[in-house]
């Protein structure tokens, strides 16, 4: 990998191609629920470009982060509702 | 011409909902004509707190009546209806404000109305997002709120349970004591009329001291555990008393969601809903004086609404002098979905011949109002 980038997903660390997006790489940890719908319902990105806001995570203790929205950086800690 | 009913009622909101179901509890026939989704106009707008509020003996009256009849029903409120029993923080900014605490908790102690005041200290500890060294705060534990469109469809059903008639997408052309002329040129005949159409009560009863005073909201994305209590500035009082300058005052809520409401603006001689982008961005730097780490959440959605605005605060309800039985029900400003439920009782109990449970005159249409700013 060219430039990876370190980073955690729910605590667990995973290295991905610059330039991936944050919602890429809770995919990539094998996360399915990044949230949670007001009725408990799983939730996952759909629109890919940042209209939908079913993608949320938080990142770095930030929380409702549009995922796809938003580039992986080293360091960045991303929990998701798995 | 059609069926003749006990009583029409014009509005389908939160206050026309509550007066239907009143009615149709004690026995009358009802029909209520709504043009759009019930609980649609101010209703959906408003934040749903639930406030006991002392501006004037005949407010602390009307809102303390009927804040009671709500917690007495607190039980019986389906889980959309919302009802959460947070309690309102009177938020004080300066010791001139804790003055004002004090003086506030005499006046709800004298009325049976449980109150404490908070020094700084308990006030950080209630609520760790206001900013620091704020004066203090006077809970008041028993205010709520609720999710006003679903309080309104509730009670609506409750009538309909009780054999009350809704003409959904039918709207009131002209309203006189013998009936509703429909906008279709059908009339719907009987024995007494209800005008509760909030802020468009004058287009149907034309003269009444009715004005529309805009209002602006703003909700967050779910943030659980951010803020416990219905949040009030103190200066809101200054701010809501005004009767001329364009206002804003510091007030968050949450919701059972964990959303925030965050508001409020208020202004005359706005008449179109569109958000005000000056309006909008005062109103949320003052949120964020009080609380800077708003600035860090997400808002999802802003709106606005029109209270029913009446020269000496009060809302309009009984039998217009020209017409006796024309009845008035609006003009409640910015606590009616407070006092929805009084106002339905004193509806009743005034073309029922009831003994109401406080006195009905501070509210008749035909009062002399004081303007009071
Ligand atoms: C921003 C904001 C915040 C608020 N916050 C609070 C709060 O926290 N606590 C509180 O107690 N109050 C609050 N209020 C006030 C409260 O929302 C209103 O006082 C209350 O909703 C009034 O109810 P209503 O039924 O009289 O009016 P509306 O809900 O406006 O109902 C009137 C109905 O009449 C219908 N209508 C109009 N024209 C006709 C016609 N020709 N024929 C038949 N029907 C017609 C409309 O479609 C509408 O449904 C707030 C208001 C605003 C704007
Ligand atoms: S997937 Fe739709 S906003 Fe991110």
């Amino acid at each position: 990998m060219i430039n990876p980038i370190d980073l955690s997903v729910n605590g667990v660390p995973i290295a991905v191609p610059a330039g991936t997006m944050v919602s890429t790489a809770v995919a990539l940890a094998g996360v399915t629920r990044f949230r949670r719908s007001v009725t408990g319902e799983a939730r996952a990105p759909l629109c890919g470009m940042g209209i939908c806001f079913e993608c949320r995570v938080s990142i770095n203790g930030r929380e409702h982060c549009r995922s796809c929205q938003v580039p992986c950086e080293n360091g960045m800690e991303v929990a998701a509702d798995a | 011409m059609g069926k003749s009913y006990d009583v029409a009622i014009a509005g389908g909101g939160i206050v026309g909902a509550a007066c239907a179901e009143e009615c149709a509890a004690a026995g009358l026939s009802v029909v209520v004509v709504e043009p759009g989704p019930v609980g649609g106009g101010a209703t959906a707008a408003g934040m749903g707190h639930i406030v006991v509020m002392d501006d004037s003996p005949a407010q602390i009256a009307l809102t303390n009546y009927s804040r009671t009849l709500w917690m007495a029903r607190a039980h019986e409120f389906p889980a959309d209806v919302e009802y959460v029993s947070a309690g309102t923080l009177w938020v004080a900014a300066d010791a001139e404000e804790m003055a004002e605490v004090e003086r506030k908790r005499a006046v709800y102690e004298a009325i049976g109305v449980r109150a404490e005041v908070l020094g700084p200290r308990e006030l950080a500890e209630a609520e760790p997002n206001l900013r620091p060294s704020l004066a203090g705060a006077l809970r008041v534990p028993d205010d709520a709120v609720v999710y006003p469109p679903c309080a309104a469809r509730y009670m609506l059903q409750r009538a309909l349970e009780r054999g009350a008639v809704v003409r959904a997408g039918e709207s009131a052309a002209q309203l006189s004591g013998a009936g509703i002329k429909l906008r279709d040129g059908s009339f719907v005949p009987a024995g007494i009329v209800v005008n509760a159409t909030g802020a468009w009560a004058p287009s149907l009863t034309p003269g009444i001291e009715v004005r529309k005073r805009k209002g602006h909201l703003v909700i967050t994305d779910r943030y659980p555990g951010f803020v416990h209590h219905q949040l009030v500035e103190l200066g809101y009082l200054k701010s809501a008393h005004s009767m001329t300058a364009d206002s804003v005052a510091f007030n968050v809520q949450p919701r059972k969601t964990g959303q925030l409401l965050i508001g409020s603006s208020r202004q005359f001689g706005a008449e179109h809903g569109e958000i005000d982008a000056n309006m909008l961005t005062r109103m949320l730097r003052r949120a964020q004086e009080y609380m800077p780490a708003l600035a860090a959440l997400t808002a999802i959605r802003s709106w606005t609404g029109f209270r029913a605005a009446t020269p000496d605060k009060l809302p309009l309800i009984g039998p217009c002098p020209q017409d006796p039985r024309l009845y008035l029900a609006t003009g409640h400003e910015g606590l009616g979905i407070t006092t929805s439920l009084a106002t339905a009782k004193l509806v009743a109990d005034q073309l029922l011949h009831r003994t109401p449970a406080i006195p009905v005159e501070p509210y008749l249409p035909g009062r002399k109002q004081a303007e009071h700013d």
